[in-house]
């Protein structure tokens, strides 16, 4: 394992090789209807950037991806394979909770406010995935850990506990957490929302390199200058249904919906 | 990653400006409270009066009683019976809560409603109840059996052959269990559910984010809670008498006390020894908390062993 195969995404299978399908999902929380019809496509490699009001479901989305929700309805598949269920002959069994685990090692997810574990320090954090669940040795667990979080500009802080990083500090731990599985898919819940604004650009940094390494990202996001620079795609979200699609740029630029157009002209 | 901003910003945060710079501290007349003086001359006195009123007008203290008494090999013993007692109980109570704890707490209704269970019957009932049923246990079931039902069967006891120290741990154990149960799962309850959250999208299966995750977080409020139920245990343990067990400290004293007519001296040498060993615990929970604040950020928050105190008690 080189420092530079830590940053780069599995090997690419061509040009229109899907990793995330959404169909007409669903996703209600008692009688509130938060995702109405969510359809889209993420390929191998592509960035895509979740836009749009607090409340839209972009979030929810996310969640529903990484099955830390469970959906209502419609169908959701990351590299072929349904989320939380497996399909029979047309019939649907529910996932056992190991086989659920087992999907969400490939996909890594960083959160609003980081979730590090306080107990552990930086490295402890990030060897503390594969150790448990990968079975990785420890020695290498370490070896990796350590080169992550050298990649992510923490090379000096191994030995820090969470609660003595700064924010930004944090995230990148998180990062480079969620990196340390492998993940062929990783998730952004809002990365940067929770962080002072001196902060926000090293985490930023961080997430263009990983992009650039040709990593499958999906970013909820209020950051709209990341979205216009990195994003392959940028989809608007509202009440739970995707509103516009397309070119970072040109949605910016040129919004056709007027719900787009409104959002823009406050955030913007 | 060309850059590493932050870890320059995070130093140049922390370097305070140099000494010479800095304003000269404040010079001012310190607050006055003379009130807590006074309240604090007046107690200090009435106190001295009581002391002196017990050493010399009161004889039935019979303080060479209590010295001829306080080191007695008996005593001595007796304490270190009810240490063990603490401390077997305690250990039962503490594993088995954890374990009760965890199955409240599973997504299993089977084991939820096992809890359950156990605590409506353990905690609704009391522990003296408890320790006289313990004691009758012999003639309920007179063996206890391990084995497959209608099978082979691997180990028999007769429950006349436990010793009744091992019954009255496992009357105190079973009782504590339940209440521990409760002490951990409020804990386990106090850990942000972002916590458990990032575990699983690591991929990390329920049981493992609970054992390196989610309890090693919610020891920081488990512990001091424990050590007022190991306090309130060392105390309890002077109910086993109800089993019956004589040999605990406080059954000891007045046993000692009944042919001597002196219950009063042997009452305060009992008491004595209670005393020293929840002063023990306590300097130890002291210790215990602040391992368990490591990372928390607040690990120079003083545990104030006074502030326990008052709980336990």
């Amino acid at each position: 394992m080189t420092a530079e195969s830590l940053f780069t995404a599995p090997i690419s299978l061509g040009g229109d090789d899907v990793m995330v399908r959404a169909e007409g999902v669903v996703k209600k929380f008692g009688h509130n209807v938060v995702l109405r019809d969510i359809s889209l496509e993420v390929k191998r490699g592509e960035v895509m950037c979740l836009i749009g009001p607090s409340g839209s479901g972009k979030s929810t989305f996310l969640r529903c991806i990484n099955h830390l929700e469970v959906l209502s309805g419609g169908r959701l598949s990351v590299e072929g394979r349904l989320i939380g269920y497996r399909e029979k002959n047309g019939v649907l069994f529910e996932m056992k909770p190991n086989e659920a685990a087992a999907q969400r090692r490939d996909i890594g997810m960083v959160f609003q406010r980081f979730n590090l574990f306080p107990h552990m320090t930086a490295l402890e954090n990030v060897i503390e995935a594969p150790i448990q669940v990968k079975k990785m040795p420890k020695a290498q667990a370490i070896e990796r850990g350590k080169v992550l979080l050298d990649r992510v500009g923490l090379g000096d802080k191994f030995d820090s506990y969470p609660a003595h990083l700064s924010g930004g500090q944090q995230q990148r731990v998180a990062i480079a957490r969620a990196l340390a599985m492998e993940p062929s898919l990783m998730l952004f819940d809002e990365p940067t929302s929770a962080l002072d604004p001196e902060l926000v650009g090293e985490v930023l940094d961080v997430m263009k390199e990983l992009a650039k390494s040709g990593m499958t990202m999906i970013v909820v996001t209020h950051e709209m200058g990341f979205a216009r620079e990195v994003a392959d795609t940028l989809v608007f979200m509202d009440a739970g249904v995707v509103v516009e699609t397309g070119e970072p740029k040109a949605v910016l630029a040129n919004p056709q919906h007027n719900r787009t157009k409104a959002f823009l002209s406050k955030v913007l | 990653m060309a850059t590493k901003p932050s870890t320059q910003k995070a130093s140049g945060a922390n370097s305070a400006p140099s000494g010479s710079r800095l304003a000269p501290p404040i010079k001012a007349v310190k607050l006055r409270h003379p009130f807590r003086w006074i309240v604090a001359g007046v107690i200090v006195l009435y106190f001295a009066a009581f002391v002196w009123d017990a050493a010399v007008n009161r004889p039935v203290y019979d303080w060479a009683a209590y010295g001829k008494y306080i080191f007695d090999k008996r005593i001595s013993e007796a304490a270190l019976v009810t240490l063990e007692l603490t401390v077997w109980s305690m250990a039962i109570a503490i594993v088995l809560g954890i374990v009760l704890a965890v199955m409240r707490l599973s997504p299993n209704p089977v084991f939820q409603g096992v809890s359950w269970f156990y605590l409506w019957v353990f905690r609704g009932t009391p522990v003296y109840v408890q320790l006289v049923f313990w004691g009758l246990i012999a003639a309920i079931y007179p063996t206890f059996t391990l084995g497959i039902p209608f099978g082979p069967q691997w180990i028999s006891v007769a429950a006349a052959d436990v010793p009744v120290f091992w019954i009255a741990v496992v009357g105190l154990g079973l009782n504590e269990a339940a209440y521990m149960a409760e002490v951990v799962r409020a804990g386990i309850l106090s850990v942000d559910s972002g916590q458990s959250e990032a575990a699983r999208a690591l991929g990390m299966s329920w049981f493992q984010s609970m054992r390196r995750v989610i309890i090693p977080q919610s020891m920081r409020i488990i512990i001091p809670p424990t050590g007022n139920e190991v306090i309130s245990m060392l105390k309890t343990t002077s109910l086993v008498a109800a089993v019956p067990f004589s040999l605990d400290l406080y059954m000891r004293a007045r046993d000692i006390a009944g042919p001597i007519f002196k219950p009063i001296p042997l009452l305060m040498v009992a008491s004595s020894w209670y005393l020293l060993f929840t002063s023990i615990l306590m300097v130890g929970q002291y210790y215990l908390e602040k391992r368990y604040a490591r990372g928390t950020g607040f690990e120079r928050m003083k545990a104030s062993v006074e502030s326990t105190e008052e709980i336990a008690t």
